[in-house]
């Protein structure tokens, strides 16, 4: 199932990369892309264990930029 | 410019000011360099304390390559081999290029927005007399909802009451009005310009055009092109080869000449420009430009791929009907025998004709322009596949093909044109012919040209219909190959040989078609192009291009955005790259320092945005 969620302060280009390259390693994540122009995130993910899965994601963001929160 | 910003350069300029003073003055205060260190830091500090705590946070993280933590690095390390003032320096410029980063940014996502701003915010929903504002997510199908002249339509559905001149531009483009009256079908994402309307809905929000539309160029992004794979490739080894390349730099040559501080100076200028940013920002840029721009032309392209492919077009093939021709037909040609008016022969052809509800009828009443007076009319017996014959004033008429000509015995004038003949005759005396045809786009013949003159190497139409009707239009818009009696299987068939027959498999072919029938052919093609408007719901999820007011000629117009979109996108690539490359080798042999780092680092991107940004201004 295909999630769009809005991020704020997301600041860095690079960063916003290599979010996208970690929130693809979790596992349940079947693709996901974090645009640094658009300020968004969209995750495909299981969507059964969609809640276990954005807990991951958010730990993985504040890893690469402790500014960046995720809206839900 | 926003307030963080604003106070970002109240910093920077006090720090500044303050730098400036102690590079003159420092030495005439003192001589010793530890109050010297301390008068630097001061500046220093106020510029850069958030960087500072931000790398060091990110150490406890693990993010070592991250750009807070180069900067810091690099200026620590210039003050550890006594550089104040280049310290000082780093931070200040980093931190001015990092602001002129954000705001140009910050700008061009603001320029894009208002490419999007077609989403309605409210619909003016009429229950029981009563008009409440709703979002337009709550409307069903079958409500009615009033709009009031200069409101945005936010749902699609059919006018019940009032006219008005609706502005499409925001969809299509075109920047002529278009009027509607009761019956009209409106289209959410246009603007209402000047009457109050009632529309009966016919789709809910999801489902209406203004959604899909916003869908397809939000989610444009996620279909990358190949160069801004490569990119962000790119960008994870970029960085951790600088920084290995700088810790060679400052151990290596140092264990042979023993000069540490010069060749750590040296090395710390490549960690200044060990950060991809310029590429990273202004590469996805460009193509979200890019779109963006070709959206305001009525030129939806669903991702940067497809941006790419376009830009190397040579070969397209068109479908004829509904493509290249309306898909309506119209009276083109009316050839009367001797001493007979044209007039007349459309009068008795339309008088005939005036019940059927076959196309080609109703091109003839409406080529005559007015009613049919049905007094006139007696009986009317339709012949099936040869024609109509009808008992007008007592007499007569027949109107139909040759066949029909020949069995009644009339003496008639064949005719040798492309599209359906309907001759006329009155008691036995032949009275005229009318040509049929579909009808050719206005601006077919140009957008061939157009394409032609743009580098497109080979144009081709493809059309179920018969060889006379084909060739003659194909000959007519001046088009290089014409194929024609093709079944939709056929059409397949034809595209993959002209596939195999590209001369360079690194250019592409293009497909422009409308109909169901094309979906096959649109998705085989390497870039499918669908006409929005009039098209059918499949050809335009199949395709990968849809042109939103079925004007062939936006072929061209969609070509040349994405040529430049990719002529600035490699100007980046090149001049960023160049740059950083030249900068490491002169810092690498101690010819600049790292103030060329910083530019090489900050200023670039600076300049790769701004030049990104020229792509949204496409006419």
């Amino acid at each position: 199932m295909k999630k769009v969620y809005k991020l704020e302060n997301l600041d860095c280009a690079v960063c916003a990369e290599k979010m996208k390259h970690a929130i693809e390693k979790i596992d349940g994540v079947e693709s996901c892309d974090v645009s640094f122009l658009m300020q968004k995130l969209t995750i495909c993910a299981d969507e059964t264990r969609l809640d276990e899965i954005m807990k991951k994601v958010v730990k993985a963001c504040k890893k690469v930029e402790p500014d960046c929160k995720i809206l839900f | 410019m926003t307030t963080r910003q604003k106070r970002k350069l109240i910093r920077i300029l006090i720090s500044g000011v303050l730098f400036l003073a102690l590079l003159f003055g420092a030495g005439m205060i003192t001589d010793d360099p530890l109050i010297t260190l301390g008068l630097f830091l001061v500046p220093y500090l106020i510029v850069g304390w958030d960087i500072l705590l931000k790398a060091i946070k990110g150490i406890f993280r693990g993010q070592i390559f991250d750009e807070n933590f180069l900067m810091t690095l690099a200026s620590v390390g210039a003050m550890i081999i006594a550089e104040y003032p280049e310290a000082v320096a780093v931070m200040l410029f980093y931190r001015v290029g990092e602001l002129f980063e954000e705001y140009a940014v910050g700008k061009s996502r603001k320029s894009i927005a208002a490419l999007m701003d077609i989403r309605p915010d409210y619909a003016n929903l009429e229950k029981d007399g009563e008009v409440t504002e709703v979002d337009p997510d709550e409307v069903a199908i079958g409500d009615v909802i009033v709009i009031r002249p200069g409101e945005k339509i936010p749902l699609d559905g059919v006018i019940i009451e009032g006219t008005t001149s609706v502005d499409t531009a925001a969809l299509t483009g075109e920047a002529l009005p278009r009027t509607l009256t009761a019956g009209d079908e409106v289209i959410s994402g246009t603007v209402n310009l000047s009457g109050k309307l009632r529309v009966r809905v016919t789709q809910s929000f999801g489902e209406s055009t203004v959604a899909k539309i916003l869908d397809l160029v939000e989610n444009a992004s996620a279909k990358k092109a190949r160069t801004e794979n490569f990119i962000s490739k790119f960008s994870r080894y970029y960085t951790p080869a600088v920084v290995g390349a700088a810790v060679l730099l400052a151990v290596i040559p140092s264990l042979v000449t023993g000069e540490w501080s010069e060749w750590i100076y040296r090395s710390l200028s490549f960690l200044v420009t060990s950060c991809p940013c310029a590429l990273v920002i202004s590469v996805p840029l460009s193509f979200f430009g890019g779109i963006g721009a070709a959206s305001r032309h009525g030129i939806l392209i669903k991702g940067g791929n497809y941006m790419e492919a376009l830009s190397r077009c040579e070969t397209v093939v068109f479908d004829k009907t509904g493509t290249l021709t309306r898909g309506t037909f119209r009276v083109c040609a009316v050839h009367p025998a001797k001493d007979i008016e044209k007039q007349t022969v459309l009068e008795y052809a339309a008088l005939a004709e005036h019940d059927t509800h076959h196309p080609i009828g109703i091109s003839i009443t409406q080529a005559y322009g007015k009613t049919a007076d049905s007094s006139r009319i007696g009986e009317i017996t339709e012949l099936a596949g040869h024609g109509i014959r009808a008992v007008i004033d007592g007499k007569t008429v027949l109107a139909g093909g040759e066949k029909l000509m020949c069995t009644e015995h009339v003496d008639f004038t064949p005719i040798d044109e492309a599209g359906t003949v309907v001759y006329v005759a009155r008691d036995g005396r032949y009275l005229g012919a009318i040509v049929i045809a579909d009808e050719i786009k206005p601006d077919a013949a140009d957008a061939i040209a157009a394409l032609r003159a743009s580098g497109v190497k080979k144009t081709v139409m493809l059309t179920g219909d018969n060889a006379r009707v084909g060739t003659a239009v194909g000959r007519q818009l001046g088009l290089d190959e014409i194929h024609t009696d093709l079944l939709p299987a056929d059409k397949v068939t034809c595209v993959e040989t002209l596939l195999a027959e590209k001369p360079d498999a690194k250019k592409t072919l293009a497909f422009v078609g409308d109909g169901i029938n094309d979906a096959p052919v649109l998705s085989r093609a390497d870039l499918g192009i669908a006409m929005g408007a009039m098209g059918s719901d499949a050809a335009v999820e199949a395709a990968d291009v849809v042109l939103m007011d079925d004007k062939p000629s936006k072929i061209a117009t969609a070509i040349a955005i994405a040529r430049k979109t990719m002529g600035i996108v490699h100007t980046n690539i090149v001049f960023s790259l160049a740059v950083k490359l030249l900068v490491l080798l002169l810092a690498a042999i101690g010819a600049v320092g790292m103030w060329a780092a910083v530019f090489a680092d900050v200023g670039v991107s600076v300049i790769a945005i701004l030049n990104a940004m020229r792509v949204l201004n496409t006419k």
